[in-house]
């Protein structure tokens, strides 16, 4: 398989990353909601907000190599089968969805960095905080963040829905373009 | 007749500043800040943690002579919590502990004052916290009082007092069994009117 996108199908960069992506959002969605409901003598109350804030900040640095790749090496080509209203609807999700991920990793971020504390990626590095001060900043963001996660996740089924969609019902190359594969 | 006016303000005045010396009303110095509302409570029971709350209002009226008179009432907003970290303020705004969405603020409204001593003295009130109105005592001491440098007048008070957290329904997240409680402290200082 070729590492670059084509004309015709995806390469293997872009291919790792989406599904790479897919899987990191749906499990810090799991992750986000099930560590709020720790109590306080749990041995994940401190760990596991530790290890959602750094896979965080490690997803946003995958969605910024991502947001290159897609400069670097386009896309393929809508599906001949594709019709306009198919293809407006495709990109506006898509946009919608990198747009939405991005807002989401950024909240997410000025929760933690609110009074100016860096957030620590596990033992790895540091990302210092850049913006503090903003009025309310830490609820402000917390609450962006709970809705935007739950707007990201119920688009990410509408887009999983419609692959599916492309797959059983049109039959047209849609989803096994994801994968790596060549269309029929 | 200017002489005969002039006499009249003066004594006026002076009977209305013997009046104001046998009770006087105080406003809690908001603007200056000197005054604080802070808590402490104990973590894990191996050290003590602090936060206070800076947003809030009140007044007082004292008379030396007669302390039992005196009265005090105090809001509060309770978004304004700080404990110096970001994520643990937000987490104590939330319905795990101070629930502010729904109860934004919290009053203490003395009902009863007796003297205890020297300087200090038991203020019986009703405090509403999260919702809750409870009484408490809290043992308040009386600090000092004066003509400020800038022409006003002020008297200030420290009083403490410990909540236990169930009793205002503070009692989604338990902190451990030396975490029950918390202690206020109450420190004001107010300008006389």
């Amino acid at each position: 398989m070729q590492w670059r996108n084509s004309s015709l199908r995806f390469g293997l960069v872009s291919v790792v990353l989406h599904w790479l992506v897919a899987l990191t959002v749906f499990g810090m969605f799991g992750l986000g909601l099930w560590m709020r409901t720790l109590d306080y003598y749990s041995p994940w109350y401190r760990t596991a907000p530790d290890i959602h804030k750094s896979v965080g900040i490690l997803l946003l640095l995958v969605m910024l190599l991502r947001l290159l790749w897609r400069f670097l090496s386009p896309p393929p080509a809508p599906l001949a089968n594709h019709g306009p209203l198919t293809r407006l609807g495709s990109r506006a999700g898509h946009a919608l969805l990198y747009l939405g991920l991005f807002a989401l990793l950024v909240s997410g971020y000025l929760i933690s960095t609110a009074d100016g504390r860096p957030i620590e990626v596990f033992d790895w590095f540091q990302v210092p905080a850049l913006i503090t001060g903003i009025p309310d900043q830490e609820d402000l963001a917390g609450e962006i963040h709970e809705y935007l996660a739950w707007g990201l996740v119920g688009l990410a089924v509408v887009h999983a829905l419609a692959a599916l969609k492309h797959h059983f019902i049109d039959r047209d190359a849609t989803l096994r373009r994801m994968l790596g594969r060549t269309p029929r | 007749m200017l002489k005969k006016t002039l006499a009249t303000l003066a004594l006026g005045s002076a009977l209305l500043s013997a009046g104001q010396a046998m009770a006087a009303d105080y406003v809690i110095d908001k603007k200056g800040q000197h005054a604080f509302v802070n808590f402490k409570i104990s973590h894990l029971g191996y050290s003590w943690l602090y936060g206070t709350f800076k947003d809030f209002d009140g007044s007082f009226s004292f008379d030396d002579a007669k302390p039992e008179a005196s009265k005090v009432a105090v809001n509060l907003k309770t978004a304004s919590v700080d404990s110096n970290h970001a994520e643990r303020d937000k987490h104590l705004r939330s319905a795990d502990f101070l629930n502010v969405d729904k109860h934004p603020t919290a009053s203490f409204e003395s009902t009863k004052v007796v003297s205890t001593g020297q300087g200090t003295a038991d203020i019986t009130g009703n405090l509403t916290l999260n919702g809750v109105t409870k009484p408490v005592v809290i043992a308040a001491r009386f600090i000092g009082e004066g003509k400020d440098p800038w022409g006003g007048y002020r008297a200030g008070f420290e009083g403490t007092t410990t909540l236990a957290l169930k009793d205002f329904g503070i009692d989604k997240m338990d902190l451990g069994p030396a975490s029950q409680t918390v202690d206020l402290i109450i420190s004001v200082e107010g300008v006389r009117q």
